[in-house]
């Protein structure tokens, strides 16, 4: 453990492009009762402090697998995987991420603050700090005001804003997002888009998004990992040449177009065999 | 908010409707059951009777096949209020026995089945153990192991019939208890557990934050069936084994010495009592449910 925290702290004083989260010719089969499925096949990727990397694709090309994975939810059949140079279990029980799930998922029965002091009660900090950390991040989720209301008394994209404070209470430094936003509707999603950016720009946490959004993915991300199913595997990785900073008029420009008609052929060169 | 008077009438007009309709029928049918009797005295008398004279007497005889509901309702009116509560003929005096037994019985089937719960939904072997005999359980009837748990406790030395009575009471209530625990316990969806493991929580956590919060809305509607057949239970334990005090008691001495107006009386209050117990759990329930911010 010391000897790799060392090594991680040499690493980032010697490059700056520092690599977070790393996969090497990733394996995963599930045992069904209809036989093994694939899920994942030589998948292979770098992922660098500080980038916004969204993995797109359709449904069963393994997007949500991988980022399950990554969380050490599920264990790979093949292949290696290492989340801030630990196995994903040994970075799980040092609560190196914060997990964003596509329901918001608040416990009914506490209130918002009482949702995002959940982590911080788990993992045992005192009262003082927990009631400071809740002031914060619902601030920084735009959420000052709702502490004691419950999640029911709040619309569908506060309840996801909710589930981001939560996700950021800790000192997690990556963010894991499974299409956070999906059942969200366009004008709530682009607003909520926008508001991600900022607090990825505030926090420089490294952030995983799952979408099935084209635009969504071309928005927000540094590089965007298209996906193609049965078997899940990675079809391409496109590096993203928009500026960090990213006014929702940008999508309206020729270099946004230009990327997204990129994704969309990817996309379609990805699973065209099978429809 | 709409208009009060008028949300009143709509709750309240339905039920009116069906007791005013349960009570026409009981009369006619208490008239139709004990019309025999009063022909029978009449033509031993040598008297020819009108309808309405039948119908009046059926009214009024002090052991009818089927009482009246104002006759029910007298006697219960003549051994509440008009009895000291101390007085063997006192139904409270009787109500208050089966209400010990029904309460204890209830506190210790509850804890049983949400005990039982807890083993099933953490351990398998407990499952496979535990389910099968607590079904098995529920297929013995009651009345025919009663006077066995009574007789066994009594050999081991158990004074008195209320532990007997609580035992009893507690092997009825703590089926429902058991199986709406177990499916509260298991409510929490696949996210919810992998929520509580991304933040490295220990079984214990797990179990106080987010399990047995979940439960809570299931507990309270299988406490609703838990305390009904708790007080069944006290009912069952007075009446097969020679009590003499209780509600069902009551209704065995009512039994033995002809008095259906009594055995009514008993069995009205009984009714009356699982009313009552079902409101004072619901009603904790409503509060509970809005203290945590379940109830909208």
């Amino acid at each position: 453990m010391k000897a790799k925290e060392e090594k991680l702290r040499q690493d980032a004083s010697e490059c700056p492009r520092e690599t977070v989260i790393l996969a090497r010719n990733l394996d995963l089969v599930f045992q069904t009762a209809d036989g093994p499925v694939q899920a994942l096949k030589d998948v292979s990727l770098d992922i660098a402090r500080g980038d916004f990397v969204s993995f797109i694709g359709p449904s069963g090309c393994g997007k949500t697998t991988f980022l399950r994975v990554i969380a050490g939810l599920e264990e790979p059949t093949g292949g290696e995987i290492t989340v801030n140079d630990l196995t994903p279990d040994e970075a799980r029980r040092l609560r190196a991420y914060g997990y964003v799930f596509q329901a918001a998922g608040l416990y009914p029965w506490r209130t918002i603050a009482g949702n995002v002091k959940l982590p911080l009660e788990i993992i045992g900090f005192t009262r003082a700090e927990q009631d400071e950390r809740v002031k914060k991040v619902l601030e920084l989720v735009d959420l000052s005001g709702f502490e004691r209301k419950f999640p029911w008394q709040l619309s569908g994209g506060m309840q996801q804003r909710a589930s981001i404070a939560r996700a950021l209470a800790f000192d997690a430094d990556i963010l894991l997002m499974d299409e956070p936003f999906g059942a969200l509707d366009e004008i709530v999603r682009d607003h909520l888009n926008e508001q991600l950016l900022k607090l990825w720009e505030r926090t420089g946490k490294t952030i995983c998004f799952v979408t099935h959004s084209i635009p969504e993915a071309v928005y927000l991300s540094t590089r965007i990992v298209v996906m193609s199913p049965r078997p899940g595997r990675i079809h391409e990785v496109i590096e993203s040449p928009l500026p960090r900073e990213r006014p929702l008029e940008i999508r309206d420009t020729p270099e946004f177009l230009e990327v997204a008609h990129q994704v969309r052929e990817g996309l379609k060169a990805g699973h065209g065999y099978d429809e | 908010m709409t208009n009060d008077a008028g949300l009143l009438k709509g709750r309240i007009m339905p039920v009116l409707t069906v007791v005013a309709a349960i009570l026409a029928l009981w009369y006619a049918a208490a008239a139709w059951m004990n019309a025999p009797w009063t022909l029978a005295q009449a033509e031993r008398a040598g008297k020819t009777l009108t309808l309405s004279e039948i119908v009046k007497d059926t009214m009024r005889q002090s052991r009818p096949r089927l009482p009246a509901p104002h006759q029910i309702a007298a006697e219960i009116w003549k051994t509440t209020v008009q009895k000291k509560i101390t007085s063997k003929r006192s139904l409270i005096f009787h109500g208050w026995i089966t209400l010990q037994a029904t309460l204890a019985g209830f506190a210790l089937g509850a804890a049983a089945g949400i005990v039982m719960a807890i083993l099933i939904t953490y351990s398998r072997t407990m499952e496979l153990g535990l389910m099968p005999w607590a079904i098995i359980s529920q297929t013995i009837p009651i009345v025919a192991l009663a006077p066995m748990i009574i007789v066994v406790l009594a050999t081991l030395g158990v004074e008195g019939r209320l532990v007997p009575k609580a035992i009893i009471s507690a092997y009825l209530c703590y089926f429902p208890v058991l199986v709406g625990m177990v499916k509260g316990l298991r409510s929490p969806h696949r996210e919810q557990l992998d929520l509580m493991k991304t933040y490295n929580a220990s079984g214990i956590q797990t179990f106080f934050k987010l399990r047995l919060p979940a439960s809570v809305p299931y507990l309270f509607t299988s406490l609703k069936i838990g305390i009904a057949a708790a007080l069944v239970g006290a009912i069952v334990g007075e009446l097969p084994t020679g009590a003499v005090r209780g509600l069902g008691a009551r209704i065995l001495i009512g039994d033995q010495f002809g008095q259906p107006i009594q055995i009514w009386a008993a069995l009205s209050a009984a009714a009356i009592l699982a009313g009552a117990l079902i409101a004072i759990v619901g009603l904790l329930q409503r509060l509970t449910l809005k203290r945590m911010g379940m109830a909208q």
